[in-house]
């Protein structure tokens, strides 16, 4: 061992993305924080806009009632115009180490989600692993190609306002 | 279950050996034997696995030479990533925020300590 080897070595942040069934999808990341903070960075109000989504969405509502049997509800603004929201139950709540939710993308209001998401905490670093069960392959398909960033509709919309303008 | 070539593909990707295959002939083309070497596995039992890689289209045999040599082919491994991109954007992006939340809040929490 050398004397750098002692310092804190910078933990891989890599995000894993994987379909370990047909039904489901993990998301794998390592944060350089101890779980307690994590899982609360997750499940309070005045955390959770200032990280969820991308830098040039932003959070119109975000309402959470952090109980088994309690509601939960995200609504996100998209950069080119237009909102998309998400809302749930949560199943267990286990702080600081398991979150079990469900989740339902009000694009797709008939399809519901359960997510499971746990923590695990070593040396200060916090992995979590993030696993969305979907009632078929096809939801889940569904889900992954909307990519959560435009709501198909939306796109479609344009697509459809575009080629009445290119007649 | 559906057989749209997606789906195919990620069948065949379910799977450690396969995925180990691909990452070796990621290194360029070789033979079944050679192939075989890493994994304690009888060749028909690697060719099983090469022939499911091969109907999924993520790998090409070579009909010139005896050996007949694998090699990787890119184009469906590259729909696999153009189908997960802007889901894992959204959650890169998300994950990189909360990064620097948490170091916001830890240095908080030290002040906070004093």
């Amino acid at each position: 061992m050398n004397a750098e080897s002692t310092e804190t070595v910078t933990p891989d942040t890599t995000l894993t993305v994987t379909t370990p069934s047909d039904r489901e999808i993990t998301l794998t990341r390592v944060f350089d924080a101890p779980r307690r903070l994590v899982f609360e960075a997750w499940t309070r109000t005045e955390h959770v806009p200032h990280w969820y989504g991308c830098a040039s969405m932003k959070m119109l509502v975000c309402e959470i009632d952090l109980r088994p049997g309690g509601a939960w509800r995200y609504v996100l603004s998209q950069p080119e115009g237009g909102e998309f929201g998400m809302h749930g139950v949560y199943r267990e709540v286990a702080a600081p180490d398991r979150l079990v939710y469900t989740e339902v993308f009000e694009a797709f209001p008939d399809h519901e989600a359960l997510v499971t998401m746990i923590l695990e905490e070593q040396d200060g670093k916090t992995k979590m692993t993030a696993t969305s069960l979907y009632e078929s392959v096809e939801v889940r398909d569904a889900v992954i190609a909307s990519g959560m960033e435009s709501g198909a509709a939306e796109s479609l919309n344009r697509l459809a306002e575009r080629v009445e303008t290119m007649k | 279950m559906p057989h749209d070539p997606l789906s195919t593909t990620l069948a065949a990707l379910a799977d450690p050996t396969r995925r180990a295959i691909l990452a070796r002939l990621a290194l360029g083309e070789t033979s079944v034997t050679e192939l075989a070497r890493p994994f304690e596995m009888s060749l028909p039992a690697v060719s099983k696995h090469l022939k499911v890689l091969e109907r999924a289209g993520l790998i090409a045999r070579g009909r010139e030479a005896q050996w007949r040599p694998c090699r990787l082919e890119a184009k469906p491994l590259q729909d696999v990533a153009a189908w997960v991109e802007p889901y894992r954007r959204f959650w890169e992006e998300s994950f990189e925020r909360l990064d620097d939340y948490l170091k916001d809040l830890q240095s908080k929490e030290k002040a906070d300590e004093r």
